[in-house]
């Protein structure tokens, strides 16, 4: 008896010392960082994009005159490589669902023993720098390269016509490289599914697809949530697979943004094209989810 | 046959997905043995000579080191403050939680141009210049996110009679925390360490923003794709393959011994 009311007045002791103040403590220095490298910046984007030259200065010097009509002059300006952007990176999403949904099924379900394996050789290729892959793209799809002496061999393609700086190349590439961002989840939602539930969907006479439309592809929906967003919303603000895979006709947000700061030195432009950017996404993702029905993403 | 096949399709569809995913692995590695001389494009014979010389192309073994500092000193912070920030979203209940989650999802769902862009506007409004901080910086702020995710699975998957057992057998709270939490997660945490390193050595686009004229191993590949890559890049990339590949080997090795014992 004196034994137990120990353990009880003990345990009540333990939970005595958890102060209520420990959370806060744990976060103050990791959201502090947020708060100044994340948060403020995101405040000077908005303070840079109402900005304008002065007459006369010098180029990269601008000063507030809070010109809310910088919004409509770089959209109207680049409109079509925003509408590209969204595009592209679409297409580019469904395709890397297509590639990814049997395959992650594939290993949740019929790899047996060497699951952790694969799952490792998913994640693999990503070791080696993004760009050095995409650049092994570009050789590879190039006028030089094995696909298209094959193709021109086979009279698919004319002797003048390639593959490479075309909008499918830039697609290609999109969907090659942000490919282990819809795995990984699509595999984390799968591997979770009680196999139990599939066996009792056959007791309950459903075939094969029955059982695939009615059970498993709704409980790995978190995971085609998580996947096409994580795909998305990289894609969308890609410029690298437009610059190296694509042509000048092929040039998406991302491309305007760069060359906006970096050559042109408009930055209160490229201000405001972030912005309707991230903006852009914010909307979809959030009409997304809400009709997907998820809420916990993270 | 016909059932076969439809028996197969899916291990089959796996097995091209598989060849598809490494196509690209297969070229950049063939081509680091290719006697290049100075541009990398075409097939011209097999050598070792890249390999025995990876620091044969000027810059590159520059560019290399300043990402694996950045890298290093991004992971060590971003680790270190991700793992605080998952212990008490996974651990404990206090108020504007929802708000905490918001603000770790956020970096996450924003295009990494507009991460980069907005910092740089910072810093240059701060006469701040662009350079190897800067950087350092900025890949702490978009890697401490997955370190929470990560972290904070791993939280998440443990079972809370374990610390409460402990608990029972007399150990206080902070020895708890030390010999049978902590050791628990660490797998999480080493896996988001990886993780954070991976993303910051190979961060180009937020890199390209914040970086002045200070080259990193993925702007080195850029700035040089325009004239041909040297072929040590190429030995560069394969062995980071290997490397990683090994490391993650190695840890699955060891996690499944321990859990056979």
């Amino acid at each position: 008896m004196a034994f137990v009311a120990a353990i009880s007045k003990r345990s009540s002791t333990v939970r005595g010392i958890k102060r209520p103040s420990t959370p806060y403590l744990l976060l103050i220095p990791g959201l502090s960082w947020l708060a100044m490298f994340f948060i403020f910046p995101l405040f000077t984007l908005a303070s840079t994009s109402t900005q304008t030259a002065p007459e006369g200065a010098d180029t990269g010097t601008y000063v507030q005159t809070f010109r809310l009509a910088n919004y409509i002059d770089a959209f109207v300006a680049s409109r079509e490589q925003f509408l590209r952007s969204i595009i592209y990176a679409l297409i580019a999403t469904l395709l890397a669902l297509a590639i990814s949904y049997p395959l992650a099924y594939a290993i949740a379900f019929k790899s047996g023993k060497w699951k952790n394996l694969l799952l490792v050789l998913v994640v693999a290729p990503f070791f080696t720098s993004f760009l050095l892959r995409t650049i092994a793209w570009k050789q590879i799809l190039g006028n030089e390269g094995p696909v298209v002496t094959v193709l021109r061999t086979l009279h698919v393609l004319g002797p003048q016509s390639g593959l490479t700086a075309s909008a499918f190349a830039v697609v290609t590439g999109m969907t090659y490289n942000f490919l282990p961002f819809m795995t990984l989840p699509l595999y984390a939602s799968l591997e979770r599914i009680d196999p139990r539930t599939l066996e009792a969907a056959s007791d309950l006479y459903a075939n094969g697809l029955t059982t695939f439309r009615k059970v498993t592809f709704p409980l790995s929906l978190p995971g085609v949530v998580a996947g096409t967003l994580l795909t998305f919303i990289p894609a969308a603000g890609d410029y690298i697979n437009a610059t190296l895979l694509g042509n000048p006709k092929t040039k998406m947000i991302g491309n305007v943004i760069e060359s906006r700061f970096f050559e042109i030195v408009d930055y209160p432009t490229a201000a405001a094209l972030s912005f309707m950017l991230m903006a852009a996404i914010l909307i979809l993702v959030m009409a997304y989810v809400r009709r997907a029905g998820t809420d916990e993403l993270v | 046959m016909k059932r076969w096949l439809s028996k197969n399709l899916i291990k089959i569809y796996a097995f091209l997905a598989f060849v598809y995913l490494f196509i690209p692995i297969a070229y950049t590695m063939a081509f680091s043995f290719n006697d290049a001389g100075k541009s990398n494009l075409t097939w011209r014979g097999f050598t070792f000579k890249n390999w025995q010389n990876p620091c044969g192309a000027p810059e590159v073994c520059t560019a290399l080191g300043n990402s694996l500092k950045i890298g290093f000193i991004a992971t060590l912070i971003a680790t270190a403050l991700g793992t605080m920030i998952a212990f008490a979203l996974g651990r404990h209940r206090f108020r504007g939680r929802s708000t905490v989650n918001l603000l770790i999802f956020l970096p996450m769902a924003t295009p990494e141009i507009v991460l980069g862009a907005s910092l740089l506007a910072m810093f240059l409004n701060l006469g701040i210049n662009p350079g190897f901080w800067p950087t350092v910086i900025a890949h702490v702020m978009f890697c401490i996110s997955f370190v929470v995710v990560t972290v904070k699975a791993r939280i998440a998957s443990l079972d809370p009679k374990l610390e409460e057992a402990a608990m029972d057998l007399y150990a206080t709270e902070v020895e708890t925390f030390r010999r049978v939490t902590l050791p628990l997660v660490m797998p999480g945490i080493f896996g988001a360490a990886l993780l954070a390193f991976s993303l910051s050595f190979d961060d180009f686009i937020i890199t390209n923003f914040n970086s002045g004229t200070l080259t990193t191993f993925p702007k080195f590949v850029y700035i040089s794709s325009a004239r041909g890559i040297p072929a040590q890049a190429n030995v560069i990339g394969s062995s980071m393959f290997l490397i990683a590949l090994a490391i993650v080997l190695v840890g699955q090795f060891v996690s499944s011994r321990k859990n056979r014992v």
